[in-house]
């Protein structure tokens, strides 16, 4: 033991010599992540600023490519029983945590059991909820971890369970609530093992400062299996929230990649950069909601209907924006797995404006309003320039039918609160999809679950409700022909938005900016990319 | 924000010298002191185009060809064009700049005027009342105030942003509130000298309320550090808006304030310049010229030069 | 004088104890919470991470909860940077935002005496207009906007300076935000200095000193400056709490940690431990602040007595 640890001590000392040595031609990549992340522990995690560290320094069994498709991780390998329900993964040889302990199945299965424990409240436990017992396990109806469907068979095998087919579920894997967490070191330092003096990672980097407010900075990690080709040596992972000065710092050389960049300057950057700005698909809809609890205006579907077809869509993406956003009729975004071929798209879409705002107009009349009894609704949005031009646009779009709109914006937390609690007529909303599937945008529209006598709405925050609906989606989750799974979805979508269940604005795209310092990158539709793949020329 | 400008200190010397004399002091803006203004040439000039940009910014709504929310579906952010009457330009959102440049004015002065009067009202009233009972009652209300002085308002002006939401007028009513501090204590000091005059004894004598002896003895007095407390506090006010703006916390759209204009024009200074040229140069305007006229009015007001 | 400075940090002690109430509550009473995110929680979620931060408890308790944590010095966590707790961020966050104002002071103080000086001197001549003009433009051009305007010459147009973040020990990356912080401080120094200075210089002694057939420069030097200075380091208190609380533009255009940025982006999360740990932070500096200016004022001024 002694021996082992000397040569340890010996191998660390001499790793450690060559970085030094190495240190004066290291490649660092400055990396604008925008906001601070909340946290470090893939548990407690909730967004993109926080993926893009935590992704470099811990790895699931599965991992993501360059063009972020699901490929082998920390499994090797993995078989799939016949009905689509139990996954055996086997890890590969080696693999192991900064601190030189071994990354076992044990580990995964403690890191769902975690993932799943009601005290821990994981933000996005729900994404891993196609797992045996998940669901019931989080809500506390079932104590027992052990019935949850993750096993190991051995240190190298683990068995994963699920309620049902699900064809995403390779792909959910990736996500980082399926990350393996180190046993050993939750179970001695509890939450604090996230502190970057306790941190250890089994990814490509690992995270050794943490500048709240400035940056999180991470190295590469010499015992990752993929070492060898791993090309950045440190990163800088910055914080800033200003995008016009992160594209200033971009443009003195401070940053080699921005990950959003302020949409009037895009012209400017194509002019003057070309080649740098992407602007690419991105699976996700940016929508507004409108309350249809009983009692509200908005339950009136004529209402509805005159809101949704009157906004003149095309205008939006190229001219408010700047970015060419592509307009969005339905609720499923282009480029969805899993999914029908021909899209949802409404007749009204191609009629004439001229002629939906008469149709428009005569709705608001059989409503009951007109020039006589206006209708004034109240519009929330949370703080942001984007925002706040499409709420202005929808305005004046909408004054022409004779709906005066007060606009109101307040900040995020704010304004989701009043969303939740009902407080509101027509708000802002957006969804990035979590996983490639059209189950996930879908589900926003299903009907509240009955908790004890008050109804949980989730992210329905316009309390749509249509049993048909939610028929097909119930049906769709157990249906194992991808196909004919499809099809009830797309019959899904179609009811509700022959119902104006919300107003879909236009389809999310991502804005990179990269240097061409910069090569490795791949635009992709969930706008992931690891760092382990770039590499970077002076 | 006290401290902002350094109003304080301009205040306190001010108000140090008015201690400094006996007899009737700090009169209105009498005639000597309003041809000693008016021979101050910088004084003149900023009054002058000062009064021309409030008027503007009070007719030109009417004249100008576009409403300050109207949308021009066909001029999206677009540079001034004479033909279609876009004279500034256009935002992203293809409204007139011109247009918003006068709405944004209009509510910066609004603003800075409501939240100086909410603070020259709560200032008088609370020094007067210190500074005529006096005793305890005074010893306690100042020690009160000076330690007001060490809260942060900033921060302070940022929790009532985020507690009431973005409604203007009552933004601009807290920010009164917590503005009157340097008022008060003039005032204070004021009626600690005025109340030990014979005209005031004799008021007392017959029966007088207190109050009414405020009102009419003391008040009238105050003139003079009023009005150089409300010139260097309309600035101090302009430039607290456009940092809330800058931070997301302004007024609701579609209105909106100089500040909120220079904190969306900032970003695209490259590109679109006409968004934040216009407003920048009014506001810079706004402020030199009010500068010159508080530093005219100290002069004039000079209670030493009589 | 020592018994009146002990007699001020006393007094202070209640009212900052009804500042810190009246935060607490205000904060409370706002709508929104630290967990409203672009995304519903789920029920279950939400009552753990409310229970765990203590939220479920009835708002009166969770007030003594907090305040009996304050007694024993403990901030409480952040609720939104789950790696860290209040104390913490304020320990990483406090020294660069000092740093910034202190430079920024020291900087500006010396730059706005000297620019006074001289405009006093050569009064309503050419070098007075200069000066009051690139004085005021720091004044009244809002400091975000300056910052962004320098970041875009500076740092991306003539590339002499970084255009933001920070690294260690690093002058370079203090210039710009420093000259933003303090341009309007020797704006406002230099313009207390100009007025007290032509006041001095008119006043009977001066020309009591000047006709005795001193030189003018000796007459400045020898007998004005000194009174002159005293409004002056009267406004020295305020003026760097202004600093220190007016740096938050500063560090969010460059990129910097610094409390200021800490406190807005709190105010917005709702992260209430965030909030009121930096308030009570800027309270007791601008305490401290206003006592030794008072201190040095009366050193400076033999008129002045505490008793």
């Amino acid at each position: 033991m002694k021996f082992t640890t000397a040569i340890q001590a010996v191998a660390t000392a001499g790793a450690m010599a060559l970085m030094m040595s190495t240190a004066a031609s290291a490649v660092t990549l400055q990396l604008h992540n925008g906001g601070d992340p909340g946290t470090l522990d893939p548990h407690k995690a909730s967004g993109d600023w926080e993926n893009r560290v935590i992704g470099d320094y811990i790895e699931g069994l599965l991992t993501e490519s360059p063009s972020a498709e699901a490929i082998a991780g920390q499994a090797e390998s993995w078989d799939i029983s016949e009905d689509g329900t139990v996954y055996t993964f086997h890890l590969r040889d080696g693999i192991q945590w900064s601190d030189g302990t071994p990354v076992t199945a044990g580990d995964f299965v403690f890191a769902f059991q975690r993932l799943f424990d009601p005290k821990t409240a994981a933000d996005y436990a729900y994404l891993q909820f196609p797992i045996l017992n998940a669901e019931a396990i989080n809500s506390g109806e079932i104590t027992d971890f052990n019935e949850l469907g993750v096993k190991a068979i051995d240190d190298k095998t683990l068995e994963i369970t699920l309620n049902a087919s699900t064809p995403f579920f390779l792909e959910a894997l990736t996500h980082y609530t399926a990350y393996p967490v180190p046993r050993h070191l939750v179970e001695k330092l509890g939450d604090e093992w996230t502190k970057v003096e306790n941190i250890v990672g089994n990814g490509p980097y690992l995270v050794k400062e943490w500048l709240p407010g400035s940056y999180v900075r991470s190295e590469k990690n010499a015992d990752y299996y993929d070492a060898a080709n791993v090309q950045i040596d440190e990163v800088y992972y910055h914080v800033l929230e200003d995008q016009a000065a992160a594209l200033n710092r971009y443009r003195a050389g401070e940053f080699d990649i921005l990950t959003d960049f302020p949409a009037d300057q895009y012209q400017w950057l194509q002019d003057n950069m070309p080649g740098q700005a992407h602007v690419t698909p991105f699976l996700g809809i940016y929508y507004y909601v409108m309350n249809q609890q009983e009692g509200q205006v908005l339950s009136d579907i004529r209402i509805r209907e005159a809101l949704s077809t009157t906004i003149v869509r095309d205008v939006i993406g190229p001219d408010i924006l700047g970015t060419g956003e592509l307009p969005a009729y339905g609720w499923v975004p282009p480029g969805a797995a899993n999914y029908v071929e021909n899209a949802y798209h409404p007749a009204w879409a191609d009629t004439p404006y001229e002629e939906r705002v008469e149709h428009a107009k005569d709705l608001m009349t059989e409503a009951g309003y007109g020039p006589a009894n206006p209708l004034t609704l109240q519009l929330r949005y949370n703080t942001n320039d984007n925002h706040q031009r499409i709420a202005v646009a929808l305005a004046a779009m909408w004054e022409p039918i004779g709906i005066k709109i007060e606009l109101f914006n307040a900040e995020t937390a704010v304004h989701y609160d009043a969303l939740r609690a009902g407080d509101f007529q027509v708000g802002r909303a957006g969804w990035l999809m979590d996983y490639n599937d059209p189950s996930n945008t879908l589900d926003l529209l299903k009907t509240g679950i009955d908790q004890g006598g008050t109804m949980n709405w989730g992210n329905n925050y316009g309390r749509y409700s249509n049993a048909e609906f939610d028929a097909l989606m119930t049906q769709a989750s157990t249906e194992l022909d991808l196909k004919a799974r499809g099809q009830l979805l797309a019959n899904a979508e179609k009811i509700a938005m022959d119902e104006f269940a919300a107003i879909p604005i236009y389809w999310y795209v991502s804005k990179d900016v990269v240097s061409p310092k910069i090569s490795g990158f791949e635009e992709n539709p969930k706008n992931i990319f690891r760092t382990r793949w770039l590499s970077k020329s002076e | 924000m006290p401290g902002l400008t350094g109003k304080d200190q301009v205040l306190t010397t001010y108000a140090n010298k008015l201690a400094s004399l006996d007899a009737p002091k700090g009169r209105s803006l009498t005639q000597d002191a309003l041809r000693r203004l008016a021979r101050n040439k910088a004084a003149v000039v900023s009054i002058a185009i000062l009064v021309l940009i409030i008027v503007t910014a009070i007719v030109g709504p009417y004249l100008v060809p576009w409403g300050y929310a109207q949308v021009d579906w066909s001029n999206i952010r677009k540079p001034p064009n004479f033909e279609v009457g876009h004279y500034l330009g256009t935002d992203q959102n293809g409204r007139d700049m011109l247009a918003r440049v006068l709405q944004g004015t209009q509510m910066s002065l609004i603003v800075a005027l409501v939240a100086t009067l909410v603070s020259v009202t709560i200032g008088v009233v609370y020094g007067a009342v210190a500074g005529y009972f006096g005793g305890r009652v005074d010893a306690i209300m100042m020690r009160f105030v000076d330690i007001m002085y060490a809260l942060p308002y900033i921060l302070f002006v940022i929790i009532l942003v985020v507690m009431f939401g973005r409604n203007p007028v009552l933004l601009f009513i807290g920010i009164g509130a917590i503005e009157w501090l340097t008022m008060a204590r003039i005032v204070r000091g004021q009626t600690l000298s005025i109340k030990e005059k014979e005209f005031v004894e004799a008021a007392r004598a017959g029966g007088v309320k207190p109050f009414t002896i405020i009102m009419r003895h003391i008040v009238p007095n105050l003139t003079g550090p009023v009005v150089i407390y409300a010139t260097l506090t309309i600035p101090e006010i302009i430039i607290a808006e456009s940092f809330l703006s800058y931070l997301g916390l302004g007024v609701q759209e579609p209105q909106t304030s100089l500040g909120t204009l220079i904190s969306a024009g900032a970003p695209v200074a490259e590109v679109m310049p006409w968004l934040l040229l216009a407003p920048a140069l009014v506001l810079v305007t706004m402020l030199f010229c009010l500068t010159y006229i508080g530093d005219g009015l100290r002069d004039a007001l000079d209670p030493k030069d009589r | 004088m020592l018994a009146y400075a002990f007699r001020r940090v006393l007094s202070a002690i209640p009212i900052a104890l009804i500042a810190v109430t009246a935060c607490f509550f205000i904060l409370r009473l706002a709508p929104g919470g630290p967990f409203d995110g672009e995304r519903a929680l789920p029920p279950t979620v939400l009552a753990n991470l409310r229970a765990h931060y203590n939220l479920d408890q009835p708002l009166i308790v969770q007030y003594f909860i907090y305040i009996w944590r304050l007694v024993q010095g403990d901030l409480g966590p952040s609720m939104v940077i789950d790696g860290f707790n209040v104390s913490q961020l304020i320990a990483i966050g406090f020294p660069f935002t000092l740093t910034m104002a202190l430079t920024a002071f020291v900087i500006a103080t010396v730059v706005g005496l000297l620019a006074g000086m001289v405009a006093s001197v050569y009064q309503n001549k050419w070098p007075d207009y200069v000066l009051v003009l690139g004085v005021m433009v720091g004044v009244l051009i809002p400091n975000f906007l300056m910052a962004a305007l320098l970041q875009l010459w500076f740092g991306v147009y003539l590339k002499w300076l970084p255009a933001g973040g920070w690294v260690n020990g690093s002058w370079m990356h203090l210039v710009l935000p420093v000259t933003v912080l303090a341009w309007p401080h020797a704006g406002r120094i230099s313009r207390l200095m100009r007025g007290s200075m032509i006041e001095v210089l008119g006043s009977n002694y001066v020309r009591t000193a000047r006709a005795k057939g001193l030189g003018e420069r000796l007459v400045v030097a020898r007998h004005a400056i000194k009174p002159a200075l005293l409004p002056v380091v009267s406004y020295l208190g305020p003026g760097l709490s202004y600093l220190l609380t007016g740096s938050l533009a500063v560090e969010q255009v460059f990129g910097l940690p610094g409390i200021g940025k800490y406190f807005v982006t709190a105010a917005l999360n709702r992260d209430y431990g965030v909030v009121l740990g930096t308030t009570i932070l800027y309270m007791f500096i601008i305490l401290a602040l206003n006592l030794i200016v008072d201190l040095v004022y009366a050193w400076l001024d033999p008129k002045v007595r505490y008793s």
